[in-house]
């Protein structure tokens, strides 16, 4: 049995395709068996809501009277640095920016209440936001500074582009020292006091999807409340990876660069985000649908928390070093249970990504496709998988001799 | 017996009565302080769970209001603001006195504001800074 995207969006227009979130293929598939499921489903939705630190937004402010341009100048959105190295008016906005007078982690831990991700919040929020910038000044853009509130609707652009995005997979963060650490992983207690972890488990996106059969370039996404597309792999994209039987991988893997017009999304699916001691970054809620083209691509969707693995590291000495070797595997239903084992010792778990709102971002896809509002697109190309030989690499030092 | 988290705010004339003192020979009630704190020549602040009779803790607290001593319920001062929360959980652990309660079901976080020690850490720790502390 096999489906293809253009039969599954012919049924999506008739409203008559039969949508389920990755939550409840589980059921259908553990009752009816994989092959039945596979001939009933047509679309499993997913969906992740957590901290994405690399995320971003361009905007084109449009040209002022005179004209100014920003490109090799300086531009602040609300006391925020915005990156102007592009043509006169377009910057870019990034999660992680933080005001040049932060103290940042001069008063240990830092505060980081205000940063990029703040900025993009508010952008999509409707929010005025204060622009101050600087320029060198050309005989074609004579200006040299500027000051002025812009908002989103009177921008040209305003596009969510996320360069990687939907980790498949992450670490469990661990503390083995005696004192606390402040890492993106959350706050993290001495001698083992908590275990942080950052996945939807069974509704994230690319553990449904574990060898990139169904998502590529060009797939269609609830990208911050919008729509959104896929537009290549993430960053330190990593599909060669140790995997389970099931095809997941139990360590970080793939992850996806997004893009999407911001003009539409929401600020509740965009969320400012502080990582006290750490700084600044963006919550994004991302919700990808998979067309249950076959059998092995519905037997993929139907995967349970038992069925996902992750490593143990201690945040404290191994990841900070870069040194090998974990603190053993445990699995997303374990982690979900609220305790785990670590070295003998019952560790606390705590989660960065909201199961709750992955829920409602896989409800809310599922009702877009329902209705009939949303279609699929086929992949342009499909992302590099584990027999590509892609891996992610090290930087390689060589020092600089004066 | 009755016992209650609650928010003290001494004006600044009463900064130097052994007020608590009083609360426990007079009123013959148990205090557990959780947080004090005095801003010079504005006003001081006592987190306090106090314990006793029902109808000492009754008297307890006329006093205090009789003489200008401010109540109000823990639950007050530290809230959680719905609409910024995500249920992600990260709190959970991070709370000494074990306020927060995933619902193994939904997965939703309960905040239990009367078991709440207003310790401040989840202030801190929230990374959508959802959980707001007003005293």
């Amino acid at each position: 049995m096999t489906k293809t995207i253009k039969e599954i969006n012919e049924k999506i227009k008739k409203g008559e395709a039969v949508v389920v979130t990755a939550e409840e293929i589980i059921d259908i598939a553990e009752k009816e068996g994989v092959k039945k499921a596979a001939q009933k489903v047509d679309v499993v939705t997913t969906g992740t809501f957590g901290p994405m630190c690399s995320s971003g937004a361009y905007l084109n402010i449009g040209h002022a009277t005179p004209k100014i341009k920003l490109g090799g100048g300086r531009a602040y959105l609300n006391d925020i640095p915005v990156y102007t190295g592009f043509a006169a008016v377009d910057v870019y906005i990034g999660a992680t920016a933080l005001p040049d007078d932060d103290p940042r982690n001069k008063v240990f831990p830092g505060e980081f209440k205000y940063g990029g991700g703040h900025v993009i919040e508010d952008l999509v929020a409707g929010r005025d936001l204060k622009l101050v910038a600087t320029a060198y000044g050309t005989d074609c853009y004579p200006r040299k500074k500027l000051e002025t509130w812009i908002n989103i609707k009177d921008v040209n652009e305003a596009v969510l582009f996320n360069p990687r995005n939907a980790y498949q997979n992450y670490n469990v963060a661990v503390n083995l020292s005696d004192k606390i650490i402040y890492t993106y992983m959350g706050g993290l207690k001495p001698n083992l006091g908590n275990a942080n972890y950052c996945s939807a488990g069974q509704l994230s996106p690319l553990l449904n999807d574990p060898y990139y059969k169904a998502t590529g370039i060009g797939t269609r996404i609830f990208l911050g409340g919008g729509v959104g597309y896929v537009v290549w792999q993430g960053t330190q994209y990593n599909p060669s990876v140790p995997r389970k039987e099931n095809g997941t991988p139990c360590v970080p893997a793939g992850a996806l660069a997004v893009l999407g017009d911001l003009k539409q999304m929401k600020p509740e699916w965009l969320v400012g985000t502080t990582m006290q001691g750490y700084g600044t970054t963006l919550t994004v809620g991302i919700g990808v649908p998979i067309p249950i083209l076959n059998e092995e691509i519905c037997r993929y969707t139907a995967v349970k928390d038992d069925g996902l693995w992750t490593q143990i590291v201690d945040y404290s000495e191994a990841y900070p070093q870069g040194k090998k070797g974990g603190l053993g595997e445990v699995s997303y239903a374990q982690l979900k249970s609220g305790k785990i084992a670590v070295q003998g010792k019952e560790v606390p778990t705590g989660s960065l990504s909201s199961y709750p709102k992955a829920v409602e971002i896989a409800n809310i896809l599922k009702e877009w496709i329902k209705k009939g509002d949303f279609l699929l697109c086929e992949p342009v190309a499909y992302l590099p998988g584990p027999e590509s030989g892609y891996t992610f690499k090290p930087l390689r030092e060589r020092p600089i001799e004066n | 017996m009755i016992s209650k988290r609650i928010v003290l705010h001494f004006p600044h004339r009463l900064a130097g009565q052994p007020i608590v003192c009083k609360l426990a020979k007079d009123y013959d009630l148990e205090f557990n302080i959780l947080k004090a704190y005095i801003i010079p020549d504005e006003e001081g602040l006592l987190v306090l769970e106090l314990s006793g009779e029902d109808k000492s803790y009754e008297q307890g607290i006329q006093y205090l209001t009789l003489i200008g001593v401010k109540v109000q319920p823990l639950s007050q001062d530290i809230t959680r603001n719905d609409r910024r929360c995500s249920h992600c959980g990260v709190c959970v652990p991070i709370c000494p006195a074990g306020a927060f309660v995933v619902e193994p079901l939904t997965r939703e976080v309960r905040f239990h504001d009367n078991e709440c020690i207003a310790c401040g850490l989840c202030v801190r720790a929230c990374p959508l800074h959802a959980m707001e502390v007003t005293f």
